[in-house]
């Protein structure tokens, strides 16, 4: 398989070595995304990610498409978490495996700037004493 | 029709979707669904953007609407 593109409630980053390794590979570079503890100085209890599920898969599939069209990419994971994550844990993982490692630089970047962009999934901030959607405003 | 709300529209509107029947008046076009809810829900209006999709695909305004049309009211998204 060329793309391993999935919503799950918890990220694995244990796979994704063996998901992106490929004989005319040489190049392998993964970003992964975790919750941090502090967002402008305000400390953060976790955040909570909800998905329009249906949508999120075709449009992490048009983002492989592209990627592996643009840069010529042996394999690509986009995966993203759902439900309440705590700080430090994964929440995003993009790959992508490429003949060079610029290649495979460019495209992680492109996956996961374009992932935030344009796939319909939403994050919840949670502080002690409120809740925000993030971005929601301007 | 069935609509869906996500994130930040859901908590607006206080449900997760809403069905439009055959008979009631319903938006014909994803500009008059938006015109339609941005009346009824004046919230909706301060938001960064509001998407619509039909059928799990971005659509522009004047896209029409039909009656087995799954249509997503899509507030600005916040993956990663």
């Amino acid at each position: 398989m060329k793309k391993y593109i999935e919503i799950v409630d918890q990220i694995d980053t244990s796979t994704v070595y063996a998901q992106l390794s490929h004989p005319h590979s040489g190049g392998i570079c993964v970003f992964v995304g975790a919750v941090r503890e502090f967002t402008a100085q305000q400390e953060v209890v976790g955040l909570e990610f909800e998905t329009y599920e249906k949508m999120a898969l075709k449009e992490m599939e048009k983002i492989a498409d592209k990627a592996i069209d643009k840069w010529n990419l042996q394999k690509v994971v986009i995966k993203h978490a759902v439900g309440m994550k705590n700080v430090e844990e994964p929440v995003v993982i993009v790959g992508a495996s490429s003949a060079h490692r610029s290649e495979c630089f460019e495209a992680c970047r492109f996956l996961i700037d374009t992932l935030k962009e344009t796939v319909p999934i939403w994050k919840k901030e949670l502080f002690k004493d409120k809740t925000v959607w993030v971005s929601a405003h301007p | 029709m069935e609509v869906l709300f996500f994130g930040i529209a859901k908590d607006i509107v206080g449900a997760s979707h809403k069905v439009f029947s055959t008979n009631e008046h319903r938006p014909n076009s994803v500009g008059e669904l938006k015109q339609l809810l941005i009346q009824e829900y004046s919230e909706l209006a301060k938001l960064s953007s509001l998407a619509v999709a039909v059928n799990s695909e971005y659509a522009l305004d004047h896209v029409p609407l039909r009656d087995n049309d799954e249509v997503a009211v899509i507030p600005p998204v916040s993956g990663g």
